[in-house]
């Protein structure tokens, strides 16, 4: 391997964290992988924006406009775009939604809910971004380069894939780390 | 409307003597009443025959003829096989669908009708075609849809429709060894009896017969492995559930060699020593159903179907007819079985084969149609006569159904090792562009190909020619293929159900101009996927038009992508369309652009 570190960028999109915590549950072996790699943008350090990357880790779907920017600016700027866990996969447990009419869900929420007899207000400051009609995976909208199955993957399903990409090995997780039950 | 059960259930059971096994008999008795199935009838006919309801109910829901609701008094089907599409079926539903004020796929308001698509249904010769109450009509025109449109209107029953609307014509363009040769009824058999089983079996050995429905397995060898099995009943099936779109040859060959079929398959029971035989024919060939039984009644007259056959005292031996319900993947031989069985058509595990675990699980010998006509021939003019023709491993001659841009399409008897150029040109083929070769699950040969032969070596055939000219659209070729196998995948392993439908999805996003060169990698690894793991022969094949495609014919795909790039597969912008009407806004970040930022 050579001397030169992986820089590497995460994000939860339409996620639930969990994903980020199960790669964190690598435990002590994040001693070993600080060793090969340095984060970019990612909730790890806090930075807003990637500069150019080698692998971006995404988890969580698309529900929002907000999700789309980032995960083009991601697309943009890194080489290996990685789709980690069932929601950035399928679309996942925020896809439930998509059997009914985001429009029924706004003002279920803010006109029609438990609370609002008073009648309320659906948000529209620039500043939010819109929901949109579906909730949609990853590959839906930009080119995919490798699925990581789970909800979550399990530690050692992403240790695994990550030695084999910083290796230079085309991932492969075998039966153990792709059985869920 | 309530949930009525059906009228004549007692007497449908009686008739089949409350046998669980004759359930797909006895749900089309049950159509052919009421036109669906009541679930109040479903769980009636669970009770009588013992079964678990979920069974029966199951049963109704696979094949495509069980209607688990009403479905309006004339239910009809425009056949959808390309050709069908080619000679112009889609505007033809639309015409029918306009004269009787009726949207495709629903039933009109007042229960008169309801018309919809279904799988080839085998008259490819003489199409387009449509069923209508499962009788099979030809030779469509705007005229001939005015006629039956007015039928409908009338609502006149369809026994008292003029019978010229049904006739089923018959083509045959050329007939070589086995078409050409006498075999008057009883004669193969006098000759088997003359030579002797064990010497008639070798017989069968040296002609090195391979089955005629598509796998090409030695057919004495199965027969010996067969009769070797332990057990005192075994069991003969003809599979007659020609389902293979584009193949018609079984339909002509049973209207007018059923003796010869019928022959080979008591041939077979005595070389096997069985005493019951099946005939298993695809529903949509409800007009073969008379002469069919005429011809066993006949035989059974004649003393060469029935007990002490040719007087031989201990040489009994008769078929049943048993209809299928329009399920392609039943022409699989263990799904076959299952549906012989009265279950769903799901292929069975293999090994072990349906010759130690066949029908009830008792030794079977399958065969297609033509595999009995053919030993049938052979048993009477032996060995060396059959092998007269044809290559050192395909011997004989294959029967084949030429359809497509030919100018006399129809049924052809070929020698094993003719060029498909030769059949082409035979079938008045011009400006051939490609030629799919035994249906969707064969091969699709390019124009530079014509000089390969027909052959278990080289182009394997299960009957089908489907010659296609210059001004078609490929692409809307395998998009009718790919279709096709989406709808009859049978669902049980997941490669082939989620495969089938991604292929189509893929291929109607490339047809609609929406296609990136990521669809067609993906197209590449579901394939490769699909051959590798599905459960059955269907899965297996599925993908072959999509990668014969993409292998001969690459640039007329690329030239349809929209590009090269990974595209957004739905409209972003649109998507944000009721979050932008209920919110009031119209501001940039109320939008997305379809490129990147």
């Amino acid at each position: 391997m050579s001397g030169k570190k992986l820089r590497v960028a995460t994000t939860s999109l339409a996620g639930c964290f969990g994903c980020h915590m199960s790669l964190l549950d690598i435990d002590e072996r994040l001693i070993d992988l600080l060793e090969l790699v340095e984060f970019d943008a990612s909730p790890l350090t806090d930075k807003k924006h990637p500069g150019p990357c080698d692998l971006a880790l995404i988890e969580g779907g698309l529900c929002n406009a907000e999700n789309v920017h980032v995960l083009r600016e991601l697309r943009k700027q890194c080489k290996i775009l990685v789709a980690v866990g069932a929601c950035a996969i399928t679309g996942g447990l925020p896809a439930q939604r998509n059997n009914l009419d985001v429009r029924d869900c706004l003002r279920s929420v803010y006109l029609s809910g438990p609370g609002l007899a008073g009648g309320g207000l659906i948000p529209n400051d620039p500043e939010l971004p819109l929901p949109l009609a579906q909730v949609h995976p990853l590959h839906d909208v930009v080119k995919v380069d490798y699925f990581l199955p789970g909800c979550p993957p399990s530690a050692d399903a992403i240790w695994q894939f990550l030695t084999d990409l910083l290796a230079g090995r085309t991932p492969a997780l075998g039966h153990g780390l792709i059985h869920y039950d | 409307m309530s949930d009525p059960i059906c009228r004549d259930l007692s007497d449908i059971l009686r008739r089949h003597h409350q046998d669980p096994t004759r359930l797909i008999q006895i749900l089309h008795d049950v159509m052919a009443v009421e036109g669906w199935i009541s679930k109040t009838t479903i769980t009636e006919l669970s009770r009588a025959l013992g079964l678990p309801r979920g069974q029966v109910e199951g049963v109704v829901g696979f094949y495509s003829f069980f209607l688990p609701e009403p479905s309006g008094q004339f239910r009809v089907l425009f056949s959808d096989n390309i050709t069908d599409e080619h000679q112009g079926s889609r505007a033809l539903l639309r015409t029918l669908a306009e004269a009787l004020e009726v949207e495709p796929g629903q039933v009109r308001a007042d229960g008169r009708v309801k018309i919809g698509l279904t799988s080839c249904t085998g008259l490819c010769d003489q199409g387009p075609a449509l069923l209508v109450k499962g009788r099979a009509i030809g030779r469509l025109t705007p005229e001939r849809l005015s006629v039956i449109a007015g039928l409908i209107e009338s609502n006149t029953p369809i026994e008292q429709w003029p019978p010229d609307l049904f006739h089923v014509e018959s083509h045959f363009w050329r007939r070589d060894l086995l078409l050409s040769t006498p075999c008057d009824p009883g004669a193969a058999m006098r000759a088997l009896e003359a030579r002797g089983s064990a010497a008639t079996m070798a017989e069968l050995g040296r002609s090195d017969l391979r089955g005629r429905g598509g796998a090409g397995f030695n057919t004495a060898a199965k027969w010996t492995a067969c009769a070797a099995a332990p057990g005192p009943e075994r069991y003969i099936v003809c599979n007659a559930d020609e389902g293979e779109p584009g193949t018609f040859k079984d339909r002509e060959l049973l209207a007018h060699y059923a003796h010869q079929v019928i022959e080979g398959m008591t041939i077979a029971a005595r070389l096997v020593s069985a005493q019951r035989g099946f005939l298993y024919l695809r529903a949509e060939y409800q007009f073969l159903i008379a002469p069919l039984l005429a011809a066993f009644a006949e035989r059974r007259s004649q003393g060469l179907l029935g007990p002490n056959i040719l007087g031989i005292s201990g040489f009994d031996f008769d078929i049943e007819l048993h209809l299928g319900a329009g399920a392609y993947v039943c022409g699989e031989e263990s799904a076959l079985l299952e549906s012989l069985e009265g279950k769903r058509g799901i292929p069975r595990n293999r090994p072990p084969y349906p010759v130690t675990h066949g029908y009830l699980n008792k030794p079977t010998v399958l065969n297609n149609v033509e595999t009995f006509l053919a030993a049938a021939q052979i048993a009477l003019h032996g060995a060396e006569w059959f092998c007269a023709v044809g290559t050192p491993k395909s011997r004989g001659t294959k029967i084949l159904s030429v359809a497509g841009d030919v100018e006399r399409p129809g049924t052809y008897e070929f020698p094993f090792g003719t060029t498909i150029r030769a059949i082409l040109d035979e079938a008045g083929a011009k400006g051939v562009q490609a030629v799919q070769v035994s249906g969707p699950a064969g091969m699709l040969l390019s124009a530079s190909e014509l000089d390969r032969k027909l052959a278990f070596e080289d182009v394997p055939s299960a009957g089908s020619v489907m010659a296609f000219d210059q001004s078609r659209d490929l692409l809307g070729v395998t998009q009718n293929f790919v279709r096709f196998f989406a709808h009859e995948s049978c669902g049980f392993c997941t490669p082939c159900r989620v495969g089938t439908t991604l292929n189509r999805q893929r291929m109607d996003r490339i047809v609609s101009g929406h296609g990136t060169r990521h669809d067609v990698e993906d197209l590449e690894s579901v394939a490769r996927l699909m051959r590798a793991s599905s459960h059955c022969g269907l899965g297996h094949f599925a993908a072959n038009p999509v990668v014969d495609l993409l292998r001969k014919f690459r640039p007329k795909v690329d030239r349809r992508l929209a590009s090269l790039e990974v595209l957004p597969s739905f409209d972003l912008d649109a998507a944000l369309g009721p979050a932008r009407e209920l919110t009031g806004r119209d501001d940039a970040g109320a939008h997305l652009s379809e490129e990147g930022p």
